[in-house]
């Protein structure tokens, strides 16, 4: 590309240099330290020249954009648990070949050793034998399990997955910081930021020549197959979560879908003849290979952690018998210790004959007394570290701590030395970065990936480089609020794209691989169907309250007419006639029926009224509101991220934001309570909802077209489809019941006729068909027993018939199932009804007692299949009991970036 | 001595249990002084899986699954163990101050003595006590012999501890132990292993039976009929010497050892992993006869 003039750049970001150059004390990627331009990052910074500052910022939202519509998250548990939008720079952090061959080879050489060390620690024990390592160092290690004894499989490389962090400190040296051994996080959110740089910065790829990151994940992929006990085309793999409260549940959900594995819990997972299983809706599946992202002690309740509920009892015998591999095996935890690090040169001595091409940061571990007397008295310049590290600790740095800090831990370190160590602080390297427009340096750490292969390591080519959020933070964390970058490896020439498609051999063929449907999987689809779709029979029946309160009657398709031209106040002196009160009160009934609130008592007031509504939409306290239903629908959404598309993950994000927006109307309005200012203000903040519902409402649709449209119909569309049909045939079964059962004064009966058929958008359909004339039969007819409409209740009946019929079972002589049965009755029942005789009002009574006793079974018996589905497909998880529990402690386990 | 050993454990669950996962370790170890003859684990209903395998302490773990609905659990566990009475170098032991001891533990650096390091640190049920180093100082004392100091610990725990078997669960910590005066074998046996362990020794846990004494006129030892649990302490040169604070004395061939490790954690004689829903109730018997 043709090399423009830098001087204009330059002159913009003069703040940089003047940063970078006033700062002897750290190195800068990006600048020398006379403050020339590094090669490797002269056609990147032409680009961005290029581009020019206002399009770089563009560009900076639209990878914002990207990220929070394709859902990318970070679960911060705090006070309150909450998803982080994932934060990216837009500027990569850029790798120059000589220094990644320094970096990869170093790593490498480093992966390979300490694969022997897990094998020694848990096989002979010859590195403390032989007094290489303190006895202290691995067995007041909570990472040594003694289970895992003997547990390492037989192979060179039984550190299948390993990942380091690593930065280069002011005199310009590379050191690893931390190992990262037993469930490495991060490789997901590095595909991710490449995939939405690539995306935001097209071009520059191209021209620059940056290494792709696909190669490695096909390498995964091949391994993984050769590693599978069966040694089967299609090995049956599942990466095991430990669910969506998991910060980087994200991350397993997004790796399990781009390498095509079934996401799973620990209770989707049974251990059966001492292989593993994965309890699907259709019956058991083996699983050969399990990609871990639990913590080792949580593996089995069995032998390990007996509290836990995120793995499942029976995997380390599992593992013993050789019918499944675990990645990485159980145990591995020990290598994260750093304790290990001052020991790790004499390991590698020892075990390979070589030094260590890439250093650990300088640690000293306080069992010993010399390096223990070091550490008390460098206190104030090293970082402490427990070599236990307890659940969401932190590293304490000695140059923060007061004197009388310094003293208590200084006492602790003495009772205990040999739980400590002490490392240097290291200075890390500043890489440009973009802040509210303008670019900073700031201080990062890469996190490397590597894999291994039949013999040696595969290392990622890039990486997930992670800088601080404030200048000066001592930690890098993702955690505390750190920005992420994508690793840019220069690659001398340009790369073929792979894919992870599998290139088919001359003469094979390719069979179908059904994804397996785990029953948790399928239980959290069929509830999405059920709260999406009541999340839209409310939102719509809302909207009608609203329009009616707002216009009073006389909008309505045959209400009475009305003088009074423009919409009516709701704050208006007179009150609600009595017939607009008793049809209000109508649509209420049905309201807190459907959400189960209180039962409104509709004084001849309005604020009354405006308070439930409000509660009714927006009191997230309120179980049946529809905001609260609209959280239900986000949280089983989530809990099968992997099964959605990219699309369809946008859209729930819309209606999540849609909620948030919603939810802000309640204080507002909450606030405007307080403050006695209500009236006009009431006004303008329902005007609010209502544009808000008629936005909302479009996003369901769009989930309902994204489903109907472009799942394939296969076990979980089935699943979320049923839940869609149960909960419309509900919703129907209310409205009607609310609405018609009691006997009304004729006029009144005409505007529920047409608010119903509205709820229920069939009245364009009616209007067609029978013109002006609304008469309860024949909207009856329409809404119940009309087979061509696919709102009325028969439709939702035979579809719900048909689905029933297509769950696997195992058929046994020629009965029907349970669900089958209630089924087929639910439609008999509705199709032996006769609308008139349904619809007819006498003069005796104020009752349709005959329409009572029909929905009222009706709704029994959808209730009972919802129930019976449940209960024989969808709960395989079963309470899990110890029978001995010497256990008191009880820590969730964290991942933290 | 030889003995005839029949141990029984009964679950009963209120509900039916679908599956169940277990490791028994109960089956009596051999070593020096100790040899299993014969040993035979018996599961109703009939264990779908079984398989026996060695521990990280040499024990010998039962690993077995009942994978169809069952209401009770019944193992029962016969072994035929010949006992012989530890010989110890009386001179040698009597004479090893605990000073030394410590000394050699810190500094020596043969294979035997760096495996033994790992007992002289916290195990899962034996934290970090307050106070309990100088609770234990009172039996370690300046120049005292190992020997001498472990024998006045156990006797101390023996005599300022109640033997309270409706106090205590598995479950209860240390802690409480130690502020109510009160407990059962596992509890002392900890006990005394905390306090060795303050002190920078070696110690371990060990579960087995006691005699079940017939003869009327023979002393009945606290904790027959039952599992029964001790700690051994590590002499250099020498070996392990065991102590059963529960009866005040050095264990000689009434106690036979199933399994030992660093607390009851690592020997629990039978757990289980069950899948149903429900409470269970439990029953052991152990005879064990001198033949």
């Amino acid at each position: 590309m043709q090399h423009n003039d830098l001087t204009h750049w330059k002159k913009i970001n003069q703040g940089y240099f003047n940063a970078v150059l006033s700062n002897s004390e750290q190195t800068d990627e990006m600048l020398s330290n006379s403050g020339e331009i590094h090669p490797h990052w002269q056609t990147f910074i032409q680009s961005l020249n290029t581009l020019g500052s206002e399009e770089i910022v563009s560009r900076h939202k639209d990878a914002a954009r990207l990220l929070r519509e394709n859902g990318v998250t970070y679960v911060v548990h705090g006070e309150q648990q909450r998803h982080r939008p994932w934060e990216l720079d837009i500027i990569p952090f850029i790798i120059s070949e000589s220094d990644w061959k320094f970096i990869s080879s170093g790593l490498i050489q480093r992966a390979n050793l300490l694969s022997l060390v897990l094998k020694d620690l848990y096989g002979e024990k010859r590195l403390i034998k032989d007094g290489v390592i303190p006895p202290e160092v691995i067995y007041s290690n909570t990472g040594f399990l003694r289970p895992c004894h003997d547990l390492t499989p037989e192979i060179d490389n039984p550190l299948f997955m390993y990942a380091a962090d690593i930065g280069r400190d002011s005199y310009g040296s590379f050191w690893v910081l931390s190992d990262r051994s037993q469930a490495p996080s991060g490789a997901g959110f590095a595909l991710e930021n490449r995939t939405v740089l690539a995306r935001t910065l097209p071009n520059l790829f191209g021209e620059i020549g940056v290494h792709r990151l696909s190669s490695y994940f096909r390498t995964i992929q091949n391994r993984i197959a050769e590693l599978a006990p069966r040694q089967i085309d299609n090995p049956h793999v599942v990466v095991l979560t430990p669910g969506p409260y998991n910060e980087t549940y994200f991350e397993h959900a997004y790796l399990a879908n781009y390498l095509g594995y079934t996401l799973v819990q620990g209770d989707d997972l049974t251990v059966l003849d001492g292989r593993v299983w994965l309890k699907s809706l259709d019956g058991l599946v083996p699983v050969d290979v399990i990609l871990r992202r639990v913590d080792d002690l949580f593996c089995d309740p069995l032998e390990l952690r007996q509290d836990s509920r995120l793995g499942v009892a029976g995997m380390l015998d599992a593992i013993r018998q050789g019918n499944v591999v675990v990645i990485n095996p159980p145990g591995c935890s020990i290598l994260e210790n750093p304790a290990l690090l001052p020991f790790l040169q004499n390991i590698a001595n020892r075990l390979i004959g070589e030094d260590l091409q890439l250093p650990s940061v300088k640690t000293w571990w306080c069992g010993n007394n010399k390096h223990r007397e070091y550490v008390l008295n460098n206190i104030n310049k090293l970082v402490i570290k427990p070599i236990n590290r307890p659940i969401g600790a932190k590293p304490t740095f000695g140059s923060e701590l007061s004197q009388n800090e310094l003293n208590s831990l200084r006492e602790k370190i003495d009772a205990k030395p040999h739980l400590y160590v002490g490392q240097d602080y290291i200075n890390l390297s500043t890489t440009p970065t973009l802040i509210d427009g303008k670019l900073l340096p700031r201080r990062s750490i890469l996190r490397s990936f590597l894999f291994a292969e039949n013999s040696g390591y595969t290392m990622m080519p890039g990486g997930l480089t992670r800088c601080e959020g404030e200048q000066g933070e001592l930690t890098v964390s993702i955690h505390d609020g750190g920005v992420s970058k994508d690793t840019w490896i220069l690659a001398s020439e340009q790369e073929q794209h792979i894919s992870l498609w599998q290139h088919l051999k001359v003469g094979q063929n390719i069979s179908a691989h059904t994804q397996s449907l785990s029953s948790r999987s399928a239980e959290n689809l069929f509830w999405v169907g059920r709260y999406a779709e009541r999340a839209e029979g409310h939102a719509r029946l809302l909207r009608i309250t609203l329009d009616k309160m707002q216009m009073g009657l006389e909008g309505s398709f045959l209400g009475k007419p009305n003088t009074t031209d423009g919409l009516k106040e709701i704050h208006r002196d007179e009150s609600y006639n009595e017939s607009e009160l008793t049809y209000l009160q109508s649509i209420l009934r049905t309201l807190t029926e459907l959400t189960s609130s209180n039962p409104v008592y509709v004084k001849n007031e309005s604020q009354g009224l405006i308070n439930q509504l409000m509660s009714i939409m927006l009191d997230t306290r309120h179980n049946g509101s529809l905001v609260s239903t609209l959280h239900s629908l986000m949280s089983a959404a989530f809990a099968v991220r992997d099964r959605w598309s990219t699309d369809t993950w946008r859209v729930m994000n819309n209606i999540e934001n849609q909620c948030e927006l919603l939810e802000k109307n309640m204080s507002i309005y909450e606030h405007s309570q307080s403050q006695q200012v209500s009236g006009e203000s009431d006004e303008r903040t329902l005007q609010h909802i209502q544009t808000e519902l008629d936005q909302l409402m479009i996003f369901l649709s769009a989930l309902s077209g994204l489903n109907a449209e472009s799942m394939t119909q296969t076990i979980a569309w089935v699943s979320l489809d049923m839940g869609r049909r149960i909960e419309r045939a509900l919703l129907l079964i209310v409205l009607c019941r609310s609405c018609f059962v009691a006997v009304q004064d004729e006029w009144i009966e005409h505007l529920l006729l047409e608010s119903i058929l509205i709820a229920s958008e069939s009245l364009i359909t009616y209007r067609g068909r029978y013109r002006s004339a609304l008469h309860l039969p024949t909207v009856l007819e329409m809404l119940l027993l009309d087979e061509s409409n696919p709102r009325s209740l028969v439709f939702q009946l035979k579809r719900l018939q048909q689905q029933i019929c297509d769950l696997p079972r195992d058929r046994l002589g020629y009965g029907l199932s349970e669900e089958e049965q209630l089924i087929l009755e639910a439609l008999t029942q509705l199709q032996l009804s006769n609308t008139s005789q349904l619809a007819h009002r006498s003069e005796q009574t104020t009752q349709r007692h005959g329409l009572e006793k029909l929905l009222v079974r009706l709704a029994q018996i959808l209730i009972e299949i919802s129930d019976v589905l449940t209960h024989t497909y969808f709960s395989h998880v079963q309470g899990q009991k110890q029978l001995v529990n010497t256990d008191s402690q009880s820590n969730i386990p964290r991942d933290e970036l | 001595m030889n003995y005839k050993i029949t141990h029984n454990t009964h679950y009963s669950y209120s509900n039916l249990v679908n599956l169940g996962y277990n490791e028994a370790r109960l089956t009596p170890r051999s070593f020096e002084r100790q040899k299993c003859n014969h040993c035979e684990l018996t599961v109703e209903p009939d264990p779908t899986n079984y398989r026996e395998r060695e521990d990280f302490f040499g024990n010998t773990v039962s690993y077995f699954t009942i994978q169809r609905p069952h209401q009770e659990l019944s193992v029962t566990v016969t072994s035929d163990v010949e006992v012989n009475t530890p010989k110890l170098k009386c001179d040698l032991v009597e004479a090893m101050e605990w000073s030394y001891v410590h000394e050699r533990l810190q500094n020596d650096t043969d294979e035997e003595i760096l495996e033994m390091r790992q007992y002289i640190l916290n195990s899962p049920m034996i934290p970090d006590l307050s106070d309990i180093r100088i609770y234990a100082e009172k039996s370690f004392t300046l120049n005292r012999p190992l020997l001498e100091s472990v024998v006045d610990l156990t006797e101390r725990l023996y005599n300022e501890f109640d033997y309270d078997p409706d106090f205590t669960s598995i479950a209860t910590p240390l802690k409480e132990v130690v502020e109510h005066r009160r407990g059962v074998c596992q509890d002392f046996a900890h006990l005394g292993i905390g306090c060795v362990r303050s002190i920078g020794l070696a110690a371990r846990y060990v579960s087995g039976y006691i005699e079940t004494v017939t003869d009327p006129d023979k002393e009945q030892l606290v904790g027959a009929g039952a599992s029964h649990a001790w700690f051994s302490v590590y002499f250099p040169d020498i070996g392990w010497i065991d102590f059963d604070p529960t009866n005040n004395q050095i264990p000689s061939d009434r106690h036979i050892t199933i399994a030992w490790g660093r607390d009851y954690s690592d020997v629990t004689p039978l757990k289980g992993v069950v899948y149903g829903s429900g409470s269970h109730e439990l029953s052991v018997t152990v005879d064990c006869r001198a033949v």
